[in-house]
């Protein structure tokens, strides 16, 4: 056999295999660090004990909050990244990203409203995940008329990636303006939503089940979005049924972010740097891709949490302005290096 | 292998093709001629299932085209584009290798015989050297060699292809069109392509389709069909032809104004 087929699949191993121990090193990490810091040999006792139920001692305690918390942003970070994936493969636009195209800044609307109406916990999540959604509709919407159009995919793209700037600054000014009239009560609540916050998150099952639908899709539609990524509308001459997988990709990555920011609020550029990195580092198969994108963006965005509240201790960051402050200059040499070639 | 009934095409309300009763039979090579804008990418991506006729309708195996099941129809023609876009940078092995997606709609990963078709679609197209290149360091010739071999890989009996001569140097420009050509000769298979070297045309084509670009069009054996006065008039502009030992030499006239 050609050396090259013989490395494919040991390739794949290996990089999720690896990909898989960080994951777990980066949960382990988010446990050990914090106000008060526990020791790697106290670890399994600790973790001993939770597992059993009876999280009586100060290390179980506090483990149980921080692991509870580390969950929830690995299953964050985890939608991000794979929605990010999607809405590249389907824009075929490595820039693509959730929190770009404005479905975030949707998700902010609806949330914001249901807070200002003070409609209770459950309907603020409904309202973001309906803005989410109502966005991605738009798109969708949009990029079917260009696709129709028989437009250069390039063209298409960047129209629509516009589009999607365009709708996101509509969605911050209603925001802006549902700010601006609040009551003083509220605005705390509203403002570490929009920045993306996971202190208050609660540890919940839904995302959980999102993510594994989600992950169940892409992993069957790996091999048809490396055809579609190749050869756009054409892929269907190989078999692929493109419509039909634009619609789910879609519909999919749109229920990803919505899923996502009702459980954080809007966090942004884990969609767009974890994706992009990993294709410069594992190429841009989608087999490999899937699987990597989701272990690297939960294990990302758990890290940049576990520094959001240690970083100025006793003071708590919300976690979207430490993946904003990374993730902007990433995302600006990426697209100087774009330029480049 | 394919056939189309009172086919019609049109561009917003221009008429391109009209009526167009064409029988394409098992081992004909033809080349589609016509002058920019008279239809031949949107009658050919039409063949290819890209866009829906505006009149008429089309059979593959006496199977009308939107009976096919797509995997199915994907065994059955190959169909190259004018022009691609690579967005992501795939390698050059990957690209070929995605050509057998039609084959293995179950498998995760491609199997070694996959692995052999698509080794052997690079060398036939003289790229296997290019194998684990990024498509998008490509030169435009390579990255349209890439391309055919790309869909050499898919293995069908019918190929439509958009310009494969594009961006090729003179040597290549030959080897591609005879390679056609062998195909049709020795596996039967079946070419229908757009070009706008007549002399490539004539030298490997059985059969030419002229279109007009008003709805007229004219097919038949390339001895019949591309003669100096037909081709002139369907190309707009006067033809010349000149016998060179056993081939046909087609020049423009120059204009003495």
């Amino acid at each position: 056999m050609h050396p090259f087929f013989r490395n494919m699949r040991h390739r794949a191993t290996v990089i999720i295999t690896t990909l898989l121990v960080c994951a777990v090193a980066s949960l382990l990490v988010s446990g050990m660090i914090g106000s008060i810091a526990i020791p790697l040999a106290d670890m399994p006792t600790a973790l001993l004990h939770l597992v059993q139920g009876n999280p009586d001692s100060l290390a179980a305690t506090l483990l149980e909050l921080r692991l509870g918390r580390a969950s929830t942003a690995f299953v964050t970070g985890a939608a991000l990244s794979l929605a990010g994936v999607m809405m590249q493969a389907l824009l075929r636009n490595p820039l693509a990203d959730p929190y770009v195209l404005g479905l975030s800044s949707g998700a902010s609307v609806g949330a914001l409203l249901a807070l200002l109406l003070m409609y209770s916990l459950w309907a603020v999540d409904a309202a973001a995940f309906a803005g989410a959604v109502i966005i991605s509709m738009l798109l969708y919407w949009l990029a079917r008329r260009d696709l129709r159009s028989g437009m250069a995919a390039e063209g298409g793209a960047s129209l629509l990636l516009l589009t999607g700037v365009i709708l996101s600054s509509a969605s911050m000014a209603l925001v802006t303006l549902m700010l601006s009239i609040a009551p003083e009560g509220r605005l705390r609540t509203m403002v570490f939503w929009m920045i993306g916050d996971l202190s208050g998150a609660p540890v919940r099952l839904m995302p959980w089940l999102v993510l594994a639908g989600a992950m169940l899709f892409a992993l069957r539609s790996a091999r048809s979005l490396n055809v579609m990524a190749l050869h756009a509308e054409a892929a269907s001459t190989l078999g692929v049924r493109v419509g039909a997988l634009r619609k789910g990709l879609f519909f999919v990555s749109g229920l990803l972010t919505a899923s996502a920011v009702t459980s954080a609020g809007s966090i942004g550029f884990v969609g767009l740097i974890v994706p992009h990195a990993l294709r410069f580092a594992c190429g841009p198969d989608h087999r490999v891709l899937i699987p990597a994108a989701a272990l690297a963006g939960g294990a990302f965005l758990v890290l940049a949490d576990t520094m959001a509240r240690t970083v100025l201790a006793p003071l708590q960051l919300p976690v979207g302005v430490i993946t904003a402050m990374v993730g902007a200059p990433v995302f600006l040499y990426q697209l100087h290096r774009l330029r480049r070639k | 292998m394919i056939r189309t009934y009172q086919l019609g095409l049109h561009a917003g309300s221009r008429k391109l093709i009209a009526n167009l009763n064409w029988q394409i039979d098992d081992g004909e090579c033809w080349s589609v001629i016509g002058r920019n804008g008279a239809g031949k990418s949107t009658l050919l991506r039409t063949l290819a299932g890209l866009r829906q006729p505006d009149a008429g309708h089309i059979t593959i195996q006496n199977r009308d085209l939107h009976d096919w099941p797509l995997t199915d129809l994907a065994r059955q023609r190959a169909f190259l584009a004018q022009a691609r876009h690579d967005a992501f940078s795939y390698r050059v092995i990957e690209t070929v290798l995605s050509a057998r997606h039609p084959y293995h709609d179950q498998h995760y990963w491609e199997g070694s015989d996959d692995q052999q078709i698509a080794l052997a679609s690079l060398a036939a197209m003289e790229v296997v050297h290019l194998a684990e290149r990024d498509v998008r360091s490509l030169s435009g010739g390579e990255r349209q060699r890439v391309a055919i071999a790309a869909m050499l890989a898919q293995d069908t009996p019918l190929l439509l292809l958009d310009e494969p001569a594009n961006a090729l140097d003179l040597a290549h420009q030959v080897s591609v069109m005879s390679l056609l050509a062998r195909l049709c000769r020795e596996q039967r298979k079946t070419v229908v392509m757009v070009g706008h070297d007549l002399n490539l045309a004539h030298s490997v084509s059985s059969h030419a389709l002229l279109l007009m670009g008003d709805g007229g069009w004219l097919a038949g054996p390339v001895a019949e069909v591309m003669q100096a006065e037909t081709l002139s008039d369907y190309l707009g502009h006067p033809i010349e032809i000149i016998e060179h030992g056993q081939r046909k030499i087609f020049i423009p006239k120059e204009d003495i104004a």
